[in-house]
Parts: structure tokens; C-alpha cells; sequence
């Protein structure tokens, strides 16, 4: 048996460079003559704009030019809506998207207005103190629920109210199963998700080089391929005069993906009109009003059952915060429509949201896209029916999980990708067994947790289960090239955020071509090394590029295998491939270097077969007809102070499912850092926004991101149901560590404090909010 | 986040610094660990004209103990207080809440002195200074004075030091016997600014009695609190359990104003003020019961 490759915990190829600082990320290009940018934004949440003077700035000495949105003349355009609504029948929407440089009207704290270029950006920040505005406050619309009143003010002029979008999407149906339904349970949830905040903000440098002709760009973007399509078309040039570099990121958990960033619009633009290199920087405080955000929805959710815990059927009509703006269509909302459904078998669903306009930073995926929201709800509603039916929680979940017959199981809604919500495969039970045994549940519920109480010890179990639709098209693709000395290059379009893809795609081409992963070069996210793609995002980037990856692979394989059977005179069936050499079994002296071969197959004198390739080099794409279904179950012991409400969490747990593993380790290291920012969301973030439409705490002071103290260490497992939708039989993981911790927080700490009479319909939670949460109940703090 | 334009100095003895200051006064302001000062100015929140880094001042920094107590140098890093035998030994109480002055990297440049002189009803070592009843000197080109930490915090970061003064060095006295000092401070996350915070100090006499009580709450008002009619109430008193509670009551119900904020309402910083003060108070007597 050859060496494996696939499937083994391989340390990460690009991790000695990372550690020793040797990587490049976006603010280590520095080039000769580059001038800096600083954004003047607004400090208003709603303003008209009726004046700018830039007169004082453009004197301070160092600064090269200041540029109003007048000044961008025809360039000044929206941006493009990055994703059309789905082809759903019940569906309003409005399209607005983002302005390079506001003009005529402010609509969020932070929408930029004019760029001052300077000799540094330091002397750009003086200037931008000394820029003039003419603005008129307008009302601020924040609140979701008063930004529909028939009397709120209106974030964009043109609309009659602040309404976004409008979608109904239906199975079966509600009204009826509702009327013959046993237990009815009705409440309101809110879900507030927050910034990803990223360890490294964005950034964009452009090159303008006028004798070659050539935009060079280096962009913080999760999708380097739509951003040089975009910017050649606005800049009227050939998408083969634009290159566009994402290098290493330091994170990028969707808000990477919106396009297009007025920065990223704006500043190749100024590079162009100046003739020089021009670098921005998103420093952290402008991190918090230039990128997008997720923010709030509020369900009215209805759960119908018979008596015995089964779903009879849901239904849930809900408010979604878009921002200012909704460049991303209705990727997040319709995400918290399709999850809410998880891995049960909901025969009746009735769901309904409306996307309101408010004041605020724009709304755009980030890590669960919305996925959070929906999964909130239904695990709520779970818990909530299982207490009124005195049913077990891990009871209740077990009697309702879709069974390994029912797939590939048809939701009958349509999904984020535009094709309906078909669950390609599924096995739940064995995840939530296994988690229930790592948890030690039954000896947890009857034994240990009893003894605690009783010494007065406030110890609590939560347990939840998700799915995540992952893997969406519509397609990536590769090129796999032997060197002559042996290396392999792998060249794909999907930008990196940090995934580890230098390691999991060498994998991937490994397994094929019998080459340690350290000889092989993977390259991402530079467009002119592969210029066909879409990025990073829906974590999509195993399941859509590693298809992709190995489709090339497998028939750089073939070529190898053809070009060495000649070689060796041996069948191809007899060849292994392994230690970078093609040898023939059981006579390992027989054998040729792939480089010996790549040379072969690209001789410089003498003659080859009329029709033959030169060379050992594939290139291959991969579309999934849709994505594949990932899922897991959750558990943790979290133990509260009573009398501070302080938590900690004793153990946490998660098995997990997303088909075939590439490397278990990176994927565990894609669950850690899921289930951190998961933390972070349940129980320490939370964007305040005021009534003014100011955001409270840009600051990561008051802004909580959970730090390592904070964080548990993650005891995972895994469960492997094979997608069937692609050769590799794997499924996204990127987001699978974030999505359930909101609920499983919920469950917990009601099950740690059972003694007080608590509903945790709200979250993100805090000792804060428990303490008031109990003196609303009456109960109180100890 | 860029400051905007200012000069700099970098004098490397005091008689410079006081001189400059002296110069500049209102105008100038003293880089020392620059953990609270940078961030302002980065925000443009401060935007001093002039900045004296004192950080080659070499003998501003120190810890030594003399007959008077344990002097420190106004420009000691906090991580050096935090690893000091000699703190450890002399100063318990510092040394107990050394760990929660934010996180380690801070901790590596912040200094006693920048703390002191900021004022941040947060902090912890304002709290600490007063519950151990320090004295600060405190040096201009024209004086060089003492006073004492009770008398030195006078509002939101505001102190007694006028525009050209330099705080340079803090005396820590030595314990009286039978005294023992507890620190607990909750936070959202470990290293961030306390919700609230209680440094507490007891004496007991002869007969076991509490002859004297020092309960210092921060987060709570504008500088750290006193809490008075609490330590009033144990005075001459057995620190019974029931006393205990009684005292933490009166001190999160009348000793404390606390403000409200995103992390906490007014409410749950009394009652988080309440648990800290009996649980310091608690800790506090088992160890001066067994302290010489």
C-alpha cells in the first residue's frame, strides 16, 4: 500500500513561514513612491450631505490629493448586487448597494466621504481634520421593529418605507397541522450576531504601471477573481491588464467576501489617475463602521407537536437588520429560513422575514451567515417543548431527527445557492450518541449533577444539535503541473483566509501523485497564476476547490502513470507512485522520477507523437449540482457563581460530520476557532448600537472578543457520512464550530440554574443580563 | 488611528524631565509605559503638543525595602512588581492583585507611577494604594513633597499632581501585626478593566476584634470608594459571619454611587460589590488570625 495522504494529521506546509513572519500579507508590500490613503467617514448615522470643502486640507504639506465623490465623475457608481435574490415566488426586494463615496446623503456611521492621499498616512489623518462638511442630521433609523412604522424616517428617499425585502417560503402546510396540533409552544427570540473582527483588518494596495499597462492589486479579499472582473470592467480595462493578489489573510470569516468595499473601488482608481502606488490600511477603529457586520434578527416563532415530542410542524416570521445597504442579498436571512429546519423532520413549515433598512453598517455574512439565527430558534423551541412535555432533551432530539432513509431529503424551500433545500446525506443519531457518551450525559443528569446541587454548586449541561449547508457551487477549479525537478505546482482561484488550504490541497494532489506535501507548492488567490473562480466562502473551499484539485490531479495521474509505463516498459497497473518516483511493484529499482518524466514529456529537441501535450499538467473544475449537508451536535458543563452569575465552562464537546476527513487536524483546528468566535458571540459580543445610531464600543476595550483564557480546549470527534455529490465524498467544516454555541449557552446555563424560574430567549447573554434576567423573575441573585 | 503632530524628549535624568516640564507644563505630557497615553492619542483623544518619555530616566525604576516600608520607583514595571520576592513578602496585597492588572503584554511596559498618576477608578492599584495607606513623593524643580494615596486621587482621572510635577517614587509601610489584606476583583474576561474590584485590609486586637477594617472598592464611582460606613461598622466588633454580611450590605447599599454601563447596570455592581466585600473580608480575617 502506497503512502496516504489523504485523511492523515499532516503539519501545516505554511505554518514555518507564519511563525517566523516570513509571510506576506496585504500592509507588507511596500513599493517605491507609494502614497498612503485615509478615509474622511461620516459621524452621523442619517445626514444630508449639502457641502465638502477640502480647500484646508490640500494644503497641508505631504498631501498629494483629496477626492470627493465629484470628483470620481462617471466611476461614481453602486455597487453591484453581489447576490440576486433566489428564484422564490413570494418575494419583494429592494435593491440598494453602496456608494463609493457618499454623495447627497449619509446613511451610516462610517460611510466614507471623501480620501485624502498623502505622502504618509499620518500626515493623511492631519488632513482629514481640516475637511469642511454641510451636513443636515436627519432621524436616525435603528431599532428594527420602529424602522417599519408607518412614520420612521427612510434610509433610502426613493423607498415608501424601510422594508429591504419580503420573503415567504412554505412546506406543507402550518395553518392546518397547527389546528390539529396537541401542545402549541409560541415565543419571541432575538439573535444578535456580532463583528468578525478579524486579527488583520482589510487593506488594498494598487499599481498603477503605465508602460506596461498593468494594474497590479494587492486586496485583503476572500475572492481575488470577481474583484479583478469588477475592477477591469469599472476601470475599462482587460481583465488581462489587472492582476489581483490576495496573499496570506489574517482571517477573513466572510465580511472578506463583501464586494465591492468602497476602499477596494476607490483606491486602484487613485492609483491610476496619480500614476503612483497608493496603500490602505483599515486600521481596528475603522474596522468596526467600514466592514460589514452581522447583526439582529427577532423571531416569532410557533412550534407545533403531539404529545409524545414529535414535530408536527414550525412556523416562524421574523425581522432582519440589513444595514444601510444590502449588497449581499438575501444570502444571511434566507440562511436563518433554511437552517432553522436542522436535522429534523418538519413535515409543516410556515416562514416569513421581512429585511429592514436601519442607520447602521451594512449587514453581510460572516462566519454562519444567519445559520446562527435559525438554529437558535428551533433548539429553543426544542428545549422549551421538551421541559412542557417532561420528554429528555436528548430524547426529544433523537424522536424528530430525519432518519438514514430519508435522504437525500427535499425541504421543499429554496436554499442560499438558488436550488432547493435537498439535504444531500445524514446520519444524526451516532453524532449525538457519541457526544452524549464524551459528555457522560446519563451519569452527568443523574448522578454528579444532584450531588453538586446539592452542595450548592450551580453545574449545568447543555446539549444541541445543527446542520450546515455547505459546499455550494457554483464551481472552482485547478491546474496541477509536475516541474522538471520534481515539485509539484498546484495553482486554484479561491482566495485563503487561514484554512490551512497550502496543507489540505497538497493532500489532495499527494494522494494521486505519491509526493510529499512538502514538495508541493499550492498557490491561491493570485489571478495571474489561475483566473477562473469565485473564492472562499459557504465553506466551500474543500468541497468545491478540493474536488477541483483533484479532478487535476487525477489526470496529471494518468498522464504520469501513461509516460512512465513507456518508460519502464510495465503496465500502468503495475506502477505505484510514491516517494516522488514511479517504480513498479515489488521492483522498486525499477523506476523514474516525476521530474525525469516532466522532462521527457517536454524534450527540447527531436520529435514528439503529432497531437500530444507537453508536459505533465491538468487543469479541471468542479461544480456541485448543490452543496452538501454537514452536521454535528454540541455539548458542554458550564458551572455559574449564583451569587456574580460568573461562568466557566467545565467541558465542551463536539462530533462533528462533515463526510471525509482531508486532515484532522487542521479540521479540528476549523472547530476550535469556530467554537472561540461561537463564545464570543453566545456570551461576551455584542455591537451597541444608541438611539442616535452611534455604535457604543468600537473597541475591542468594550467590544469582548473572547481571549485564550476565555476559550476551553475543544474535545472533538467525528462521524463520516460521505457526501455523494462529489468524488472526494467531503463536505464544508468552516463554519460548523460557530453555529450551535448561541442555544447550547441557552440550555446550559437554564439547566445550571434550574432552580430559578429562567427562559434565555435572547442572546448574546452575559453575567450582566442573567443578574437582571433573575431579579425580572423575581428569584433574584443569592 | 494616528496621533496627531507633537514634539519629543527623551531625557535621561529627572533634574531634565522636571526642567522640561517646567518648560511646557500644561502643555507636555509624560510618556512612562504609554499603555493608557498612546491609545488616547492614537484615538486623537489626547493630543499633547509635547511628550517627555521618561522611560531612560535608569533610576526612576526600582524596589527596595528600607525601615519606613517598601519603596518603589514610580517607573517599575508592573510585570517586575508582579514577579517581586521582595513585593511578595512586604506587600502581599500588591502582589495578590498584581495578576489582574490587565493582561501580560501590558503588564510588561505599563509602570506603578502611570497607573498612579492616570487615575483610572478601574484600576487596581489606586485601590491597593490606599487600602495599604501609601505615600507618594512627588518632585517639581521648585518641590519635592509627599502625600499621602488617600489624598492624592481627587476625581475621574484626576490627582493632586499639578501640570509640572513628576510622581517618582511610593513608600509602602509595613503591616501592623495581626493584619490581613485580601484582593478579588470579577471581570468579563480575565485582564479587563473589573466590573468591580475589593482590596481589604483588617487589623484585630488582642481579643480578636476587628480594631481596624479597610474595605477599597473600585469601578464604582470616580475614584476608587472607601467604603467607610462599612469599615465603621466592624470597628471593635468580632468578624462573625453575620457581621461580615451586615458590613458588605452597607457597603454596596450606602458606601458606593455605582455608575452603569453596557457591561453592568448600577444594581449588579452593588451586588457583585456586596459578595466581593465578604469574600475579602472573609479572606482577609483568616489571614490576619494567622499573621504575627
Amino acid at each position: 500500500m502506497a503512502t496516504r495522504y489523504f485523511g492523515e494529521p499532516i503539519k501545516r506546509n505554511e505554518d514555518p513561514r507564519l511563525l517566523k513572519g516570513e509571510a506576506l500579507f496585504v500592509d507588507d508590500v511596500h513599493l517605491p513612491e507609494m502614497l498612503h490613503a485615509a478615509f474622511l467617514r461620516s459621524d452621523y448615522a442619517h445626514a444630508r450631505l449639502k457641502g465638502i470643502d477640502v480647500s484646508a486640507a490640500l494644503e497641508h504639506e505631504g498631501v498629494v490629493a483629496v477626492y470627493t465623490a465629484d470628483d470620481l465623475g462617471d466611476y461614481w457608481q453602486p455597487g453591484p448586487l453581489l447576490v440576486p435574490p433566489p428564484p422564490v415566488e413570494r418575494l419583494t426586494f429592494h435593491q440598494r448597494t453602496q456608494v463609493p463615496l457618499a454623495k447627497d446623503k449619509l446613511r451610516h456611521v462610517g460611510e466614507p466621504i471623501a480620501v485624502v492621499v498623502a505622502t504618509s498616512r499620518y500626515i493623511a489623518e492631519d488632513a482629514l481634520q481640516d475637511i469642511e462638511l454641510d451636513v443636515e442630521p436627519l432621524t436616525p433609523v435603528v431599532g428594527l421593529e420602529s424602522a417599519l412604522e408607518s412614520d420612521a424616517a427612510l434610509v433610502h428617499d426613493g423607498l415608501d418605507s424601510n422594508l429591504a425585502a419580503h420573503v415567504i417560503q412554505e412546506k406543507g402546510d402550518y395553518a392546518a397541522i397547527r389546528a390539529k396540533a396537541e401542545v402549541l409552544i409560541k415565543r419571541q427570540f432575538v439573535y444578535d450576531h456580532g463583528a468578525a473582527a478579524a486579527m488583520e483588518n482589510r487593506g488594498v494596495v494598487a499599481d498603477w504601471d503605465s508602460k506596461a499597462q498593468q494594474l497590479k492589486i494587492w486586496d485583503t479579499t476572500q475572492a481575488p477573481i470577481p474583484i479583478r472582473n469588477g475592477l477591469a470592467a469599472m476601470l475599462g480595462l482587460s481583465e488581462s491588464q489587472v492582476q489581483v493578489i490576495a496573499p496570506f489573510l489574517g482571517g477573513g470569516f466572510g465580511p472578506k467576501i463583501m464586494m465591492f468595499y468602497p476602499e477596494e473601488v476607490v483606491v486602484p482608481w487613485i492609483a491610476k489617475q496619480l500614476g503612483r502606488p497608493v496603500k490602505w490600511i483599515e486600521d481596528r477603529q475603522e474596522n468596526f463602521f467600514a466592514t460589514t457586520h452581522e447583526r439582529s434578527q427577532i423571531h416569532d416563532s410557533e412550534i407545533a407537536l403531539s404529545k409524545d415530542g414529535r414535530i408536527l410542524g414550525v412556523s416562524d416570521t421574523f425581522l432582519h437588520d440589513t444595514g444601510a445597504y444590502a449588497p449581499y442579498g438575501l444570502t444571511v436571512p434566507i440562511n436563518s429560513q433554511c437552517t432553522l429546519l436542522g436535522p429534523y423532520d418538519v413535515p409543516h413549515y410556515y416562514s416569513e422575514f421581512k429585511a429592514v433598512f436601519t442607520n447602521t453598517v451594512i449587514v453581510t455574512p460572516y462566519r454562519g451567515a444567519g445559520r446562527q439565527h435559525g438554529v437558535f430558534v428551533m433548539e429553543r423551541l426544542l428545549d422549551i417543548a421538551a421541559k412542557e412535555l417532561a420528554i429528555d432533551r436528548v430524547e426529544i432530539r433523537k424522536r424528530n431527527y430525519l432518519k438514514p432513509d430519508q435522504f437525500p431529503h427535499n425541504h421543499e424551500i429554496i436554499y442560499q445557492d438558488f436550488a432547493p433545500l435537498i439535504y444531500d446525506s445524514g446520519n444524526y443519531l451516532p453524532a449525538l450518541e457519541r457526544a452524549a457518551e464524551m459528555i457522560d450525559y446519563d451519569n452527568f443528569i443523574k448522578t454528579e449533577q444532584p450531588q453538586l446541587m446539592k452542595q450548592g454548586k450551580c453545574v449545568g449541561l447543555g446539549i444541541v444539535s445543527y446542520v450546515e449547508g455547505t459546499g455550494i457551487g457554483p464551481y472552482e477549479g485547478a491546474r496541477v503541473k509536475v516541474d522538471a525537478s520534481g515539485k509539484i505546482n498546484v495553482a486554484t482561484g479561491v482566495g485563503t483566509q487561514g484554512q490551512g488550504h497550502f496543507t489540505s490541497f497538497a493532500q489532495i494532489v499527494a494522494e494521486q501523485l505519491g509526493v510529499d506535501i512538502e514538495h508541493i507548492r499550492v498557490v491561491t488567490g493570485d489571478t495571474s497564476e489561475f483566473g477562473w473562480g469565485c473564492g472562499t466562502f459557504a465553506s466551500r473551499g474543500a468541497v468545491v476547490a478540493g474536488n477541483a484539485i483533484h479532478a487535476a490531479a487525477v489526470r496529471v495521474r494518468k498522464k504520469v502513470l501513461k509516460h512512465a509505463s513507456e518508460h519502464l516498459e510495465a503496465a500502468e497497473e503495475d506502477l505505484v507512485l510514491e516517494g516522488g518516483k514511479a517504480f513498479v511493484k515489488d521492483v522498486p529499482t525499477k523506476s523514474v522520477s516525476l521530474g525525469e518524466l516532466a522532462q521527457m514529456s517536454n524534450p527540447l529537441r527531436g520529435a514528439v507523437k503529432p497531437g500530444s501535450e507537453p508536459g505533465l499538467e491538468a487543469t479541471d473544475y468542479f461544480g456541485p449540482e448543490r452543496g452538501a449537508t454537514a452536521s454535528g451536535v454540541h455539548a458542554m458543563i458550564v458551572e455559574i457563581d449564583p451569587e456574580t452569575m460568573m461562568l466557566e465552562i467545565k467541558k465542551y464537546i463536539v462530533v462533528h460530520d462533515c463526510g471525509k476527513v482531508i486532515n484532522p487536524m487542521i479540521l479540528e483546528g476549523q472547530i476550535q476557532g469556530g467554537v472561540a468566535q461561537g463564545i464570543g458571540n453566545a456570551f461576551y459580543e455584542e455591537l451597541v448600537y444608541d438611539d442616535d445610531g452611534q455604535l457604543t464600543n468600537a473597541s475591542f476595550m468594550d467590544y469582548l472578543i473572547p481571549t485564550a483564557n476565555d476559550v476551553p480546549t475543544v474535545e472533538s470527534d467525528h462521524v463520516e457520512t460521505p457526501s455523494p455529490l462529489n468524488p472526494l465524498g467531503v463536505k464544508g467544516a468552516g463554519e460548523a464550530g460557530a453555529i450551535p454555541v448561541g442555544p447550547l449557552f441557552a440550555q446550559a446555563i437554564e439547566d445550571a440554574l434550574s432552580g430559578f424560574n429562567l427562559e434565555i430567549l435572547k442572546i448574546p447573554v452575559s453575567p450582566g443580563k442573567l443578574f437582571e434576567l433573575l431579579q425580572e423573575s423575581g428569584d433574584g441573585a443569592q | 488611528m494616528k496621533p496627531a503632530p507633537f514634539d519629543y524628549h527623551a531625557p535621561t535624568t529627572l533634574a531634565e524631565a522636571l526642567a522640561l516640564l517646567d518648560e511646557y507644563g500644561f502643555d507636555a505630557k509624560l510618556l512612562a509605559g504609554g499603555q493608557s497615553l498612546v491609545p488616547t492619542m492614537n484615538f486623537r483623544l489626547a493630543l499633547p503638543e509635547i511628550l517627555i518619555d521618561i522611560n531612560h530616566i535608569a533610576d526612576l525604576a526600582f524596589v527596595r525595602n528600607e525601615d519606613d516600608g517598601l519603596h518603589i520607583g514610580a517607573l517599575t514595571r508592573h510585570a517586575e512588581l508582579e514577579r517581586s520576592e521582595l513585593v511578595a513578602e512586604k506587600a502581599p496585597l500588591l502582589a495578590e492583585a498584581m495578576p489582574n492588572v490587565a493582561h501580560s503584554q501590558i503588564r510588561n511596559r505599563g509602570t506603578i507611577g502611570g497607573s498612579l498618576a492616570h487615575a483610572d477608578p478601574a484600576a487596581e492599584l489606586p485601590a491597593i494604594m490606599i487600602a495599604l495607606e501609601a505615600r507618594f513623593r512627588i518632585q517639581s524643580q521648585s518641590d519635592d513633597r509627599w502625600i499621602a494615596a488617600s489624598d492624592f486621587f481627587v476625581d475621574l482621572f484626576t490627582t493632586e499632581l499639578e501640570a509640572e510635577e513628576i510622581l517618582t517614587e511610593i513608600v509602602i509601610p509595613p503591616l501592623p501585626a495581626r493584619t490581613g489584606c485580601a484582593f478579588l476583583e470579577l471581570a468579563r474576561r480575565h485582564g479587563d478593566f473589573a466590573l468591580v474590584g475589593a482590596a481589604t485590609r483588617v487589623t484585630l486586637d488582642n481579643l480578636g476584634a476587628c480594631s481596624e477594617a479597610r474595605i477599597v472598592l473600585l469601578s464604582v464611582g470616580n475614584t476608587s470608594v472607601r467604603a467607610v460606613l462599612a469599615e465603621q461598622s466592624l470597628q471593635g466588633k468580632a468578624l462573625t459571619g453575620q457581621n461580615i454580611r451586615d458590613a458588605a450590605l452597607i457597603a454596596s447599599d450606602q458606601d458606593i454611587e455605582p455608575p452603569a454601563d453596557m457591561h453592568a447596570t448600577e444594581k449588579y455592581r452593588r451586588q457583585l460589590t456586596k459578595v466581593l466585600a465578604e469574600r475579602t473580608l472573609t479572606k482577609a480575617l483568616e489571614r490576619a488570625t494567622s499573621a504575627p
